[in-house]
């Protein structure tokens, strides 16, 4: 099985080379956001004041992990649904994002933007927390401390897993796939 | 009369709030090597390899399997003989332990004071008991924490007595379908069919407590289970959603009396991290 690596951040020609179904392996710095951090970015993004992030090309992964215990990086540290952010992820990806990770179905206007703005919404394995968390070297809070699992977490990842689900040509990977062994 | 002290109930509690979120059962380790034997499609393998290690590392090196550790739900068999010693309820016993078992544990707390203001508790308290009064005076505690994506993904519906076994299984895989990659499949399928609004919803959880693939001691029914399965592994979502042959692991089918009028049906879904462990006091 052929595997792409990607180098975080991201330019518009890392993700237009990323089609549905295929497999990343993700090496850099991505930041982790969810329900909370994105209904705060959303807001101050709507106010016109500056955001905790810069994210012009960044990576955001979908997860709130376990408390790490001493000497670990990171505690378990899979996907969350990510149908949660779809309210919020075509302002985001407006302000410059270039890919989300999560798991599950994205809506319309999420696919409508990432055609829009050339961005990429990927899938981690839900589930897979343990082995997630060995591709995360160093993780540090960069906002949002008070929202404990669910704050803004700078993260450094080395082959970090993930397939493209919904690529910057409109093609989804979870209509493709279910298609194609469906009997 | 037998004692049984509330320490002891917040020791064991503590004590399979880590097991529980650690170690995955033999039964759910069998199903997805069974599971990467059947599956044809080369990305679904490798999401069944990927959910395969995860488990060893989890194991090796104690890192929760997946990290929402759920809502701690309990089903307590307490045994009309023996009593409880200390001060508080048993289900305060109970939420000293998820407290003690969650913190020290370093499990994630993902449960909120109230569902529209939405502030952490900060110790995944309280937690969901069932309890029921048995003969005996053991004390039976079985604890299986609900992880929220598949969760979600459940539901309940009032059938008319019509609708028949069709209507079930119909509900059920179009359940499935509209959901998806969502509950992070492949997943165990709770269903219940029978009893009220609210015994239904309760008995499909309680179906998802049974070992992974043992079929319903009615043979009507444990038919029934395998038609369900092999119409929803047919629907060709596969691990993770990206399509594939193995959609679910089990379907569980669980069953109560119905009243002639209706016939309430529940579906609840479980992630493949099918987690439940049980200890007797």
């Amino acid at each position: 099985m052929e595997i792409k690596r990607l180098s975080a951040p991201l330019s518009d020609n890392d993700v237009l080379q990323l089609k549905a179904g295929d497999n990343v392996l993700i090496s850099g710095v991505i930041y982790t956001a969810r329900d909370a951090a994105h209904k705060k970015m959303a807001e101050l993004i709507k106010a016109g004041q500056p955001l905790p992030i810069d994210l012009k090309g960044q990576i955001i992964y979908y997860v709130g992990p376990t408390p790490a215990k001493p000497g670990q990086a990171i505690g378990s540290a899979g996907p969350t649904t990510s149908g949660r952010m779809d309210a919020y992820t075509p302002l985001i990806l407006e302000h410059g994002l270039k890919a989300c990770i999560g798991k599950g179905f994205r809506n319309a206007a999420v696919k409508e933007a990432l055609q829009k703005f050339k961005g990429v919404y990927l899938a981690a394995v839900g589930g897979a927390g343990a082995l997630l968390s060995k591709r995360v070297l160093k993780s540090e809070v960069v906002a949002y401390p008070e929202l404990g699992a669910e704050a803004i977490y700078r993260l450094e990842v080395k082959d970090f897993p993930a397939t493209v689900i919904n690529d910057a040509y409109g093609n989804d990977l979870y209509e493709e796939g279910v298609k194609a062994y469906a009997r | 009369m037998r004692e049984v002290k509330a320490e002891t109930i917040i020791n064991v509690v503590a004590e399979m709030c880590e097991e529980a979120n650690l170690y995955l059962g033999d039964d759910v380790v069998n199903a997805l090597q069974k599971a990467l034997e059947r599956e044809e499609s080369p990305t679904g393998k490798e999401v069944l390899r990927q959910l395969l290690e995860n488990l060893e590392i989890a194991r090796n090196e104690k890192i929760p399997v997946c990290q929402d550790t759920g809502f701690a739900v309990f089903f307590v068999e307490w045994g009309k003989d023996a009593y409880l010693a200390g001060e508080g309820s048993l289900e305060d016993a109970i939420n000293a332990g998820v407290r003690k078992g969650y913190t020290e544990g370093y499990l994630r707390k993902s449960i909120v004071k109230d569902p529209l203001n939405r502030v952490n508790t900060g110790d995944n308290t309280p937690a969901v008991v069932y309890t029921s009064i048995v003969p005996g005076d053991k004390v039976k505690i079985i604890f299986a924490p609900k992880g929220g994506g598949s969760e979600n993904m459940s539901a309940v519906k009032m059938l008319k007595p019509s609708d028949g076994v069709e209507g079930v299984v119909d509900f059920v895989v179009n359940h499935v379908k509209a959901s998806g990659a969502n509950p992070c499949p492949p997943i165990v399928v709770g269903v219940a069919i029978g009893g009220t609004f609210d015994k239904v919803a309760v008995l499909a959880k309680k179906a998802l407590l049974r070992p992974l693939g043992q079929p319903n001691p009615d043979p009507f029914y444990a038919d029934l289970e395998q038609k369900i399965l092999k119409k929803i592994n047919d629907l060709g979502i596969g691990p993770q959603g990206f399509g594939g042959r193995v959609t679910a692991l089990a379907v569980h089918i669980e069953t109560y009396p119905a009243h002639i009028a209706s016939m309430p049906a529940a579906v609840n879904i479980n992630c493949h991290v099918a987690r439940h462990v049980e200890r007797v006091i």
